[in-house]
């Protein structure tokens, strides 16, 4: 039965920042964002809008003939276009999760469901699915919810969630069993038990977030808010008392003159820019194909002290190849091969297919016993293999899990192996005992290899101050001829989850913050309990669900990336902060002289820029305020240059650029409007 | 400028230097509870202390605790301090039979000396008994400088603490800093004023005949014991009206530089305290080495004004620096050495009268207390309102690394900059808005002693004063109701509104758990990490006071500059 032939649009991965599109759609919703209701969020935006909004009405009562009109009016729309220029930052921001979220929406199509009930198949509209049904799904049939297989194994297209075309294989059992709703089946037929309702799907939870619907602010966030409200108030209040102060002087200042030197005063660069930061950082990492449950965990990102990295798939090719067989002493070189094909035949795993691929090489035969029953490998034993039906067991795995083994079942060890163990573990390979139960036979030499480019990897995160850790199943030797091949900080040998989980207890009550990626189900614990986890797509959903952040394209490596987003993010707000309060300085120099030319005209002493009229310099000063915002627009979308450094050496140079370059530009930027008003006789 | 001035000045910073670390380094164990030299001499009285108070001093309190004990001790000693100058008649110890002092004034006086400011709207000479000079101001002098002290330690501990909700035992903390550093340098201090000429006794005043054959009345009293701690604790209040000018006080060129090593050296000397508690004395010499640069930089604007002197005075033939208030017997260098002191700490002593100063020199003693008093600042509330500072420049500098700002291992996040935001907005506040309330009103302009930009000056640089509870002023500025109530209420709120966010923060911080340190943490002792401080301080300090400070001072200036007077 199928229920749609249509063929699934790819999801769009990326999409310039200006497209047409987004800009159309930001420039109204720049004007929509107007709403009071919706700018009380922003206090320092607030402040302007209601500045804008008094000059305006001093425009109205200047009409009359009170006061200078043109100039109110001048100030007002300036003010106005402060604000809509800021609202139209914070729109291209949410601009590309828009457009994504439409996309989305548009492959959350209706479908229906064959829901298994006491052996019988009834259809059922996919929005009467609940958690704990089963499902059946054939080729060609929509997925109707989130879940994980249970019987049976497929080829998924999954390239409207994740964008990528290539169909990915998803089997029950083992750490591949989930599969995600709005996918399609390609070919076979496989029984899903549903784990989420309706409305908490992965796609739902997908398009809330890349919309930013429910977008929360992160807590740094929320502390330079506090900041830049508490700037504001402070300069309120210098402000305010200005108005008095200037009457002792024997001046009155306008309420338009004062408004504008309130709004060049507070932090409007930073304060206008700062929500678009935010989510554009977001944005940012979901054009990495990732998706993050939260922006605190990107945030979490930035401050991450120490990378759990699994090492294989992440820093070694996932494919170990086994490239020798070493006979114990006595043991005929034929025997090890056929033993060692047999344990291995039923096992898929890339290990276990070379391993075969070099027996047959070898002379091993093809035939599959019968009736042998095939024991997988688990973490817990380390060891996989078969017991034949003749009593014989059969296992290949960890030498010292096979060597308790072979001495729990009373057969004999072979010292002699021991040294090759260790010759091989030393070179960075990894050895294997193979044994039965009545004694060890011989060692399986397999190889890693090793990523390319790893190494340049790990030498800048330690630039930026972040260990790394390799966690691997392998022994100690083994694991330390990798770490230091691959160059990584640390590593943990010989894991198991409940290890992985100690030593993340053990670097954070250290006060480090821990990153981790993981897939299985027996990473889950630790993907929840790490400050950062990432999740692979292909992975199980108790480890989706654990996470923080799951990667569409199941890449390790992504890890690396996250954590320069979210350092990127924090350092973005920091310059364009430190820019914002830094301009004060040039905007007092144009300002003040202005403001009491008449009271004390000797003060033009300080009009340092010489700008034409008193008028030109508060005009001139409030459109550099307001341009200063659009000119920052890409700057705060893309996030400030990042080299991967040591902290010392960025804070020197953000001070250099955004400080002291904050203090020179607004004197040249506000020279120029002024120029440029004198020349068209605006002023 | 002279050779020598300068070399004063030199002598001056060395000598404070070189008892940084040593009285640092007995602070620190004097207030980790460690054993010192002073030990067996008071370890016995303190014992006495506690017995007698009931205090246990094992006892640890939470934040608002020790607010709490912060605020009850200063209530009652302010209501001490009232009743008794509001009797002082009926009182022994009054040979000039002194009646008592107005209720206003009496207010404004007890919040003065409780609030470690001093300001003086009354000359001590004409108005106040040797009791409540000995028994009423010296107590406030000595334990307002000490409730600065314990403040400041525990907010250190908070920095210093990991996971604990307590800053330690302000009952402890306040007889530790009174008994084992204020007491000893007085004693000591008293002995070298007195050897100096400073007197020191309990007689009536003496009328003499000078040498022109005119009467002449001496004041006389317990001078040089109150003149030491009127340093040492960055109090201020002189025993005589011309404060440390009176050549009673101050009599030699040695007491003026040993007055001027006292009102630095505690403050000084806690931050290298802070950094042995943090551990870390790098992060306390990054604090020293900041509060010197800005000393300096002061002193660099504020010399050469006085020694270039005023222009339109030149015209008429008197040459030289600006000689007008000050006296002969120190010349421009020292006092404008001691102008520069008094007011980057919170002392408010002057040995010159600020409202004499050109209008740029004026300028860096007004601009130095609108920073907050932080510049070496009040014995213990400089090193507190510095680290305020500390934590919000930390904040902004954190985010440029791309990093959750941290300061010694305590990540700066919500609570933090709220909490340092309030303290700071407090200033503003509380200078700004009195101020402007009175230019508005008859009462504010009544009593100036000057008008146009001058006149305006006084008004700013009194409420300066009061909310650093620095207690210097623009002599012109006269007393009626509105100054004594409003200025009372600055001197309040530059105190207590700043220490209730400050422990509240201390509290916070104590409870945090220390994150690692890595290279992606950058080093809050480094010289970029120093300037980016004192950028921050001048920026969010002191931007906010511009247009006021160009309405006074820049104005007066200006005008000079082109002939215009008031």
């Amino acid at each position: 039965m199928f229920v749609s032939q249509r063929r699934l649009e790819r999801r769009p991965r990326s999409r310039s920042l200006f497209d047409r599109e987004i800009i159309t759609r930001a420039l109204v919703d720049s004007f929509k964002k107007l709403d009071p209701r919706w700018q009380y969020k922003n206090p320092v935006m607030f402040v302007c809008e209601v500045g804008a909004l008094v000059t305006l009405i001093f425009f109205a009562r200047d009409l009359g003939g009170r006061g200078p009109a043109g100039f109110d009016f001048a100030i007002s729309i300036w003010l106005w276009f402060t604000v809509l220029f800021a609202n139209f930052a914070e729109a291209v921001a949410e601009g590309r999760g828009k457009a994504q979220a439409d996309y989305l929406r548009r492959s959350k199509t209706e479908t229906t469901a064959r829901r298994v009930v006491n052996g019988q198949a009834e259809t059922v509209p996919s929005s009467s699915l609940r958690k704990g049904d089963f499902v059946i799904i054939e080729t060609g049939e929509l997925i109707p919810g989130d879940g994980d297989i249970v019987e049976g194994a497929a080829m998924v297209d999954e390239s409207a969630i994740t964008g990528e075309s290539a169909p990915v294989v998803r089997e029950a059992g083992g750490d591949r069993s989930a599969v995600t709703g709005g996918t399609r089946v390609i070919s076979d037929r496989i029984k899903v038990l549903i784990t989420a309702n309706p409305g908490q799907t992965f796609l739902d939870r997908m398009i809330s977030l890349v919309e930013g619907a429910k977008r929360q602010k992160t807590p740094n966030e929320i502390a330079l808010s506090i900041l830049l409200a508490g700037l504001t108030i402070i300069f309120l209040i210098a402000v305010a008392t200005l108005g008095p102060f200037s009457m002792y002087a024997g001046t009155v200042q306008s309420i338009t003159v004062l408004i504008a030197l309130l709004v060049c005063l507070i932090p409007t660069t930073i304060g206008g820019l700062l929500s678009a930061i935010g989510i554009a950082g977001m944005d940012r990492v979901m054009q990495r194909n990732l998706l993050a449950m939260s922006g605190r965990a990107v945030e979490a990102a930035g401050d991450v002290d120490t990378l759990l990295l699994d090492k294989t798939g992440t820093i070694t090719l996932g494919n170990r190849q086994a490239v020798a067989f070493i006979a114990a002493p006595g043991v005929a070189p034929l025997d090890v091969v056929r033993a060692a094909a047999l344990s291995s035949l039923p096992d898929e795993t890339p290990e276990g297919r070379s391993i075969v691929a070099l027996a047959k090489q070898q002379g091993a035969g093809e035939q599959e016993p019968t009736n042998a029953t095939f024991i997988p490998f688990s973490a817990y034993t380390r060891m996989s293999g078969v017991d034949l039906p003749d009593g014989a067991k059969i296992r290949k795995g960890a030498p010292d899990a096979v060597v308790a083994w072979v001495r729990e079942q009373g057969g004999t060890l072979a010292d002699a192996l021991s040294q090759d163990v260790e010759r091989i573990a030393r070179s960075g390979g990894t050895p294997l005992l193979l044994a039965t139960n009545a004694g060890v036979l011989a060692v399986i030499q397999l190889k890693d290899i090793l990523k390319p480019n790893m190494h340049e990897r790990f030498d800048r995160l330690r630039a930026m101050g972040i260990r790394t850790v390799m966690i691997t199943g392998d022994n100690p030797l083994t694991a330390a001829a990798i770490a230091k091949e691959a160059g990584v900080d640390d590593f943990l040998a010989e894991a198991t989850p409940e290890t992985k989980m100690e030593l993340i207890r053990r670097e954070q009550s250290s006060g480090r913050l821990v990153a981790m990626t993981g897939d299985g189900t027996n990473d889950a614990p630790a993907l929840a309990q790490a400050d950062v986890g990432v999740a692979m797509n292909s992975g199980t959903q108790a480890a989706k669900e654990a996470a923080n952040m799951v990667d569409l394209d199941s890449d390790p490596t992504k890890l690396i990336e996250v954590v320069e987003i979210g350092k990127q993010l924090l350092m973005t707000r920091g310059a364009l902060t430190t820019f914002s309060i830094a301009n004060d300085v040039a905007k007092y120099f144009a300002i003040l002289p202005a403001m009491f030319a008449t009271a004390y005209p000797a003060m033009s002493v300080l009009n340092v820029m010489h700008l034409t009229t008193p008028q030109s310099a508060i005009l001139s000063a409030v459109i550099f305020n307001a341009l200063i915002i659009i000119a920052l627009v890409p700057l705060a979308l893309r996030g400030v240059r990042y080299k991967p450094r040591g902290a010392n050496v960025v804070l020197r140079e953000n001070v250099l650029i955004y400080g002291v370059g904050g203090i020179i530009i607004p004197f040249i930027g506000i020279k120029l409007i002024d120029m440029i008003l004198a020349t068209l006789h605006l002023t | 400028m002279t050779l020598v001035g300068w070399l004063q000045v030199l002598a001056l910073f060395v000598v404070v230097l070189i008892c940084v670390n040593p009285l640092g380094k007995f602070m620190s164990r004097l207030f980790s509870g460690e054993r010192t030299f002073l030990t067996p001499v008071f370890g016995p009285v303190e014992k006495f202390v506690y017995s007698m108070c009931r205090i246990d001093p094992e006892a640890e309190m939470p934040w608002y605790t020790y607010l709490f004990a912060v605020l009850a001790f200063s209530f009652v000693g302010f209501a001490y301090l009232y009743i008794l100058l509001r009797t002082q008649q009926w009182l022994p110890w009054n040979p000039q039979k002194f009646g008592p002092m107005a209720p206003d004034l009496a207010w404004n006086t007890a919040i003065s000396f409780m609030t470690n400011t001093n300001w003086q709207f009354y000359s001590g000479e004409n108005s106040l008994s040797y009791l409540t000079q000995m028994a009423g101001l010296a107590w406030h002098n000595f334990v307002s400088a000490a409730i600065g002290v314990s403040v400041a330690v525990a907010f250190v501990r908070g920095l210093a603490n990991r996971n604990i909700r307590t800053l330690g035992n302000f009952w402890v903390d306040l007889t530790r800093s009174c008994l084992y550093v204020l007491l000893p340098i007085s004693v000591l201090g008293t002995l070298l004023l007195v050897w100096q000429g400073v007197p020191q006794n309990f007689h009536a005043y003496q009328t003499v005949t000078s040498v022109e054959g005119f009467k002449q009345q001496i004041t006389g009293g317990p001078m040089a014991s109150q003149e030491v701690i009127k340093e040492l604790g960055t109090n201020g209040g002189g025993f005589v009206g011309a404060n440390s000018a009176s050549p009673n006080e101050n009599p030699t060129p040695f007491s003026d530089l040993f007055e001027l090593w006292l009102l630095l050296v505690i403050a000084a000397s806690l931050t290298n305290t802070f950094g042995r508690m943090v551990k870390d004395q790098r992060q306390g010499w990054a604090l020293f080495t900041a509060m010197s640069i800005m000393f300096f930089i002061g002193l660099i604007v504020c010399y050469p004004q006085e020694a270039s002197g005023n222009p339109l005075i030149h015209q008429l033939g008197v040459l030289g620096g600006n000689m007008e208030g000050k006296e002969v017997r120190f010349g421009v260098a020292a006092s404008s050495l001691w102008a520069v002191a008094t007011t980057a700490t919170s002392c408010g002593a002057v040995n010159a009268m600020h409202d004499s100063f050109t209008a740029l020199g004026g300028l860096v003693p007004m601009v130095n207390m609108q920073l907050g008093e932080i510049i070496f600042g009040g014995v213990g509330s400089g090193l507190y309102g510095k680290l305020v500072f500390v934590i919000v420049t930390v904040f902004v500098a954190g985010l440029m690394v791309g990093r959750t700002p941290e300061y010694l291992g305590k990540k700066i996040e919500r609570k933090e900059v709220q909490l340092a935001i309030l303290y700071i907005i407090v200033t503003p506040a509380v200078v700004l808005i009195p101020a402007a309330i009175a230019v508005l009103i008859p009462a504010g302009l009544a009593t100036l002693g000057n008008s146009g930009p001058h006149g305006f000056s006084e008004i700013l640089y009194a409420f300066s004063s009061a909310n650093a509870n620095n207690g210097s002023a623009f002599g012109g500025l006269g007393p009626n109701l509105f100054y004594n109530v409003s200025i009372g209420i600055g001197m309040l709120a530059g105190r207590y509104l700043e220490i209730i966010p400050l422990l509240a923060l201390a509290g916070v911080l104590a409870h945090k758990r220390a994150v690692a340190e890595s290279a992606g943490t950058f080093t809050t002792y480094s010289p970029i990490f120093v300037t980016l401080l004192i950028a921050t301080i001048f920026i969010i300090g002191a931007l906010v006071f511009v247009p006021a400070d160009a309405l006074g001072p820049v104005a007066e200036h200006l005008n000079i500059l082109q002939g215009k007077v008031y």
